[in-house]
Parts: C-alpha cells; sequence; structure tokens
C-alpha cells in the first residue's frame, strides 16, 4: 500500500505516488461514476494499481491509499 | 554543421562506455541516452535517481545539500543550524550566492554559517543538550530571526539524536517556529531527495501556521516558487510579474522571508520554475488549498514570451493585456541584443550538464542566440525531467544521466562542442582542456540570467567566454614553436 495522489490534467486523470516520484497519465479507472469511483487503474507506464473503490472525490486532487498489482514500479 | 547522426551518436556511446568493466558498462548504458523527439515518455530510454557507481566519478551532492544549500538555506530571516560537524556548512557557505535585501547578521543569516560542530564527545554523548543550548545562544544573539531550521548532516541520523524533541522544546521557549529537517546526507542517491525532505519539512512546520488569519487578498496574487535568486535571479523574474499586473506574494526561497512562505496559501496561482526541488510542495498546496501551480522558463525571449502568455492565461483581460504590453515593450530591447550577439555565438555548438532544470531551460535561450545544444544532462533529475527535456531538444542529440567524470570528458573531445556549460567541479577540468565554459550554477559569478534583464547579461557573457582571445594562448610557446617546425620540415 503506498500513498498516491490523483489530480486531473487537460487529457485526464493524472497519477502520482511523492515516495518514488513516479508521475504518469491514468489510461482507465474501473470505476469513475460519481457513486463508485476508483478500482483498477491502469498507467501509461504499464503499471496497474488499485484504490478502493469510494464515492467519487469533490474536489482534485485528492491523496488516496492505493495497492500496486502489477507493473514496473 | 558538425552534428553527429544518430548513429555517430550511437557508436560515439558505445565507444565512451568500451572502458568500463561489463557490469558498469551495462548499468551506465541505461543512463545515456540519444534524444528521439518523438518520444512521448523517457522511461524506456533512460534510467534516472539510481544510485551512483562505486568508482565512478560522480558530480552529485547529498540530501544535506538539497536542503540546506538549495531550500532552506536562502530564507533570509530563518537562521539554518548545520547540526553536526562543522565542515559541511562551512564549505558549503556562500556558495550559490543567493541575493538578499538585509543586513547579514542584524536580520538576515544566509551568509553565516550556524553550526553546532559536533566533537568526539557529541557522537558519544549525543548532541541534543548542546542544540538546545545553541538555539537559545542564537536566540541571545541574534533576536531578530524570525525562526530556525535545524538541518541535521550525517551523524545526527546515525547516532539517533532526537532533534523534533529539542525542536518542538525550544519552539514553545522562544516563541518563534522551529524546524527539524532529517536531511541527513547518507539518505537518498543525490541532492534531489533533499529537495524532498526539505519541502516536507516545510509542509509539516511552516506552510499551516497562518491558517485562519486575515490577509488582504487580491485577484492577482501570485507566488514565485523554485527560484534562489541566484545573482538576483527572482529580483529579474518578479519586476516582469509585477509589471504585468500581478502581485507577488512571497518568493520561494531566495531572497524570500519565512512570513512570505506563510502567507503562500493565499495566493490563486503557485507559478514554479525550478519543477525538481519544489514539484512537492506545489502539489501539496494544490491538494490542500486549492491552488493550481504551473512551470514556467524565464530564460531567453521566446520563452519569456511564451511564460508570460501561459502565465496571463490563468487570469482576466487586464493581465493579458499586461502580459502583451511587457512583451512588447521589451521586444525591440531584445532585438538589440539578439542583433549584437547573434552574429558572434551563431552557430556554436553548446554541451550542458547542469542539475535540476537548467538543462532543459536554457536551450531556448541559445537558440535564440542561434547556438545550437548538442548534448544535455542531469545530476539528479527524475524520469519526469526528461520527459520534458525530449521535448526541448534536437533530434539524434546526446542525454546524459548522471554523467561521470571520464563520459565527460570523452563525450566533450568527440564532439568537440565550443561552450560547455557546467558547475564548478567540471570548470578546471575543461579549461585545461581549451575548452571555453561557463558555470550555469552560478552563473560564474554574474548574473541574473532570468527575465528580459537577465538575458541581455547571458548573451553578453556567452560572448565574453566563447569568444575570449586567451583560448588562443593555452599552448605552451614551444610546444607551438615545435608543431611549427614540424610544419615547415614537412
Amino acid at each position: 500500500m503506498a500513498n498516491i495522489m490523483i489530480r486531473r490534467n487537460d487529457k485526464g486523470y493524472v497519477f502520482y505516488m511523492p515516495k518514488r516520484d513516479i508521475e504518469d497519465s491514468i489510461l482507465s479507472m474501473e470505476f469513475d461514476t460519481p457513486e463508485k469511483w476508483g478500482g483498477e487503474i491502469r498507467l501509461g507506464n504499464g503499471g496497474v494499481y488499485f484504490i478502493e473503490p469510494q464515492a467519487a472525490p469533490a474536489r482534485l486532487p485528492i491523496s488516496v491509499r492505493a495497492k500496486r498489482l502489477d507493473g514496473v514500479e | 554543421m558538425a552534428a553527429l547522426t544518430r548513429e555517430e551518436t550511437e557508436a560515439l556511446i558505445q565507444e565512451v562506455l568500451e572502458v568500463y568493466p561489463e557490469k558498469a558498462r551495462k548499468d551506465r548504458a541505461k543512463h545515456i541516452m540519444v534524444n528521439d523527439v518523438s518520444l512521448e515518455s523517457s522511461k524506456k530510454c533512460i534510467t534516472s535517481n539510481r544510485k551512483s557507481l562505486p568508482g565512478v566519478m560522480t558530480m552529485r551532492g547529498c540530501a544535506y545539500a538539497g536542503s540546506k544549500g538549495v531550500v532552506w538555506g536562502p530564507i533570509k530571516d530563518m537562521i539554518s543550524i548545520s547540526h553536526g560537524p562543522i565542515g559541511c556548512g562551512q564549505y558549503a557557505r556562500g556558495g550559490r550566492r543567493n541575493y538578499y535585501v538585509g543586513t547579514t547578521g542584524i536580520d538576515s543569516f544566509c551568509e553565516i554559517n550556524f553550526t553546532s560542530d559536533f566533537q568526539e564527545k557529541d557522537i558519544v554523548f549525543g548532541g541534543d543538550k548542546k542544540l538546545a543550548k545553541l538555539i537559545s545562544e542564537i536566540e541571545m544573539l541574534f533576536p531578530l530571526n524570525k525562526g530556525i531550521s535545524i538541518q541535521s548532516e550525517c551523524p545526527v541520523g546515525l547516532i539517533g539524536d532526537d532533534i523534533e524533541a529539542v525542536a518542538k522544546k525550544a519552539a514553545v521557549e522562544i516563541g518563534k517556529p522551529v524546524v527539524p529537517v532529517r536531511c541527513e546526507g547518507f539518505r537518498g542517491v543525490s541532492q534531489s531527495l533533499g529537495h524532498h525532505i526539505a519541502n516536507d519539512s516545510v509542509r509539516d512546520w511552516i506552510l499551516s501556521n497562518r491558517d485562519g488569519q486575515a490577509f488582504e487578498k487580491t485577484p492577482y496574487d501570485v507566488a514565485i516558487l523554485g527560484d534562489y535568486n541566484i545573482g538576483g535571479d527572482a529580483w529579474a523574474s518578479r519586476i516582469l510579474l509585477e509589471e504585468m499586473g500581478l502581485r507577488v506574494v512571497a518568493q520561494w526561497s531566495g531572497d524570500g522571508t519565512l512570513a512570505e512562505m506563510e502567507n503562500t496559501p493565499n495566493v490563486k496561482l503557485n507559478l514554479l520554475h525550478c519543477y525538481r526541488s519544489m514539484n512537492y510542495i506545489s502539489r501539496h498546496m494544490e491538494e490542500k488549498y486549492g491552488i493550481p501551480w504551473m512551470e514556467y522558463n524565464f530564460f531567453g525571449p521566446t520563452k519569456i514570451a511564451e511564460s508570460l502568455r501561459a502565465i496571463a492565461a490563468h487570469f482576466d483581460d487586464h493581465i493579458k493585456e499586461g502580459a502583451e504590453r511587457v512583451i512588447a515593450k521589451y521586444t525591440p530591447l531584445m532585438n538589440e541584443v539578439i542583433a549584437k550577439y547573434k552574429p558572434r555565438l551563431q552557430g556554436k555548438k553548446v554541451m550542458l550538464y547542469v542539475g535540476g532544470l537548467r538543462p532543459r531551460h536554457v536551450v531556448g535561450a541559445y537558440e535564440d542566440l542561434g547556438m545550437e545544444v548538442v548534448g544535455t544532462g542531469y545530476e539528479f533529475a527524475h524520469n519526469d525531467d526528461y520527459d520534458r527535456t525530449i521535448k526541448e531538444m534536437g533530434d539524434a542529440t546526446l542525454i546524459y544521466d548522471d554523467a561521470t567524470g571520464h563520459e565527460l570528458d570523452e563525450f566533450v573531445k568527440a564532439m568537440k562542442p565550443d561552450l560547455i556549460g557546467s558547475g564548478i567541479k567540471e570548470k578546471y577540468v575543461f579549461h585545461k582542456m581549451g575548452v571555453p565554459f561557463r558555470q550555469l550554477h552560478s552563473w560564474d559569478y554574474s548574473g541574473p540570467y532570468h527575465g528580459y534583464d537577465g538575458f541581455a547579461i547571458f548573451a553578453r557573457d556567452m560572448d565574453l567566454t566563447l569568444n575570449n582571445p586567451c583560448w588562443g594562448l593555452l599552448k605552451a610557446p614551444w610546444s607551438k614553436a615545435a608543431q611549427e617546425e614540424q610544419k615547415l620540415v614537412a
């Protein structure tokens, strides 16, 4: 589990992990509705992380806990 | 143009790496790439932010250098204690030329080395008591200080001193912020982690100090982040922003004060010059206070105009007009500068090897002068820096990460640049090789180089260095005579 920050730029969601200083675009997010948000996210660098599905945050960026499932660290 | 093709550059890299043992060669090969502007991400081509190889000569610094030297040191009304043996603070004192307005020793303290001067007994019995005593002494001798930061050096972490406890106690006693910074030099692979640690300590101990207090806002408040006022850089940037109608609330951290930093959460936009050293705090402010941040580049008229317009785009028409007015005002001046120096510098090749932002930021300034950057590299960048660099550099140029002494020497011998821009550690090596050299860390005791005013100085300095007659006098008279004799014989 690691703390990550999700923000939005003009192209979509951006993933950032402060600890490892990894910044990458989020290609897909499993759930992206106001009620359910999160789940499996896939990054541009091939990484796959999991965020506990939750209500969509009122404001971005937001720091959440995420679990690495696959791909490069 | 004598620039190398892609194949030639690749062959050069192989040739240079040839001397290493196999394991080292494999590792170093990952840190050097030939640029391909079509790439979106640098990850597949270059590895960065990894531990330097033992045995090679690296130019990197340590976490303490990143925290004390870069982020905390320039805050003028705070006292940064170098907590540990005396050398770290003394040999880094004043080296970065962070200019400030103030009376040193009365209300400003950047130039003074405050240290706990660890001795053997402090290592054996711990240095906490000494630190507490030091803080109360500082408070007595320099009552106008606004706060104290404790910059740990290696031994403090090794012996496990509890500087946080001392800091908390002292803060209550003196009624000012006392910030413990765990930036021991052995942490991380380079100064980069020191920046991160320093940002985190600002976040934890400084940033929220004035939350909820009244602050007279305007819709045009901005903060300059990651400008360390080297040779007056931040001032040259600040006047442009003020001229276009913005109000600069804070400078982080060149010529900056503690109050400015505490007021930063009230701004409308954070302007980030050195992305590498201050992106952490920008991201935090974006999340906590909803302040957007943007990177800008104030090197060279082309990039300045681009940046001013990009900054103005965050505000209303009043600021947009202001940006156009500023650009229009300075364009004739800049055209004069370019007309004067471009003929003298046109077509010259430059190689760079600097720290966090300049390997990509100054490319535009050189291009404005008709020069070409043939190779660039960072001491301590991460991959997001290289992602940004790929777009700035020409195709098939050389990019190197954490270059070693050997690699730099060989690249310079093969590529024969007309000018090298790097730091003090490289300077005299290249001077002895007879290559014109400018320090791009401290501007070689000149500056500012930011902003329109800075560009005029930048152009003059590059001309002074490159076209200096001394480069023709480097050969000893006898070796010259021998050469000429040989020529005559032939």
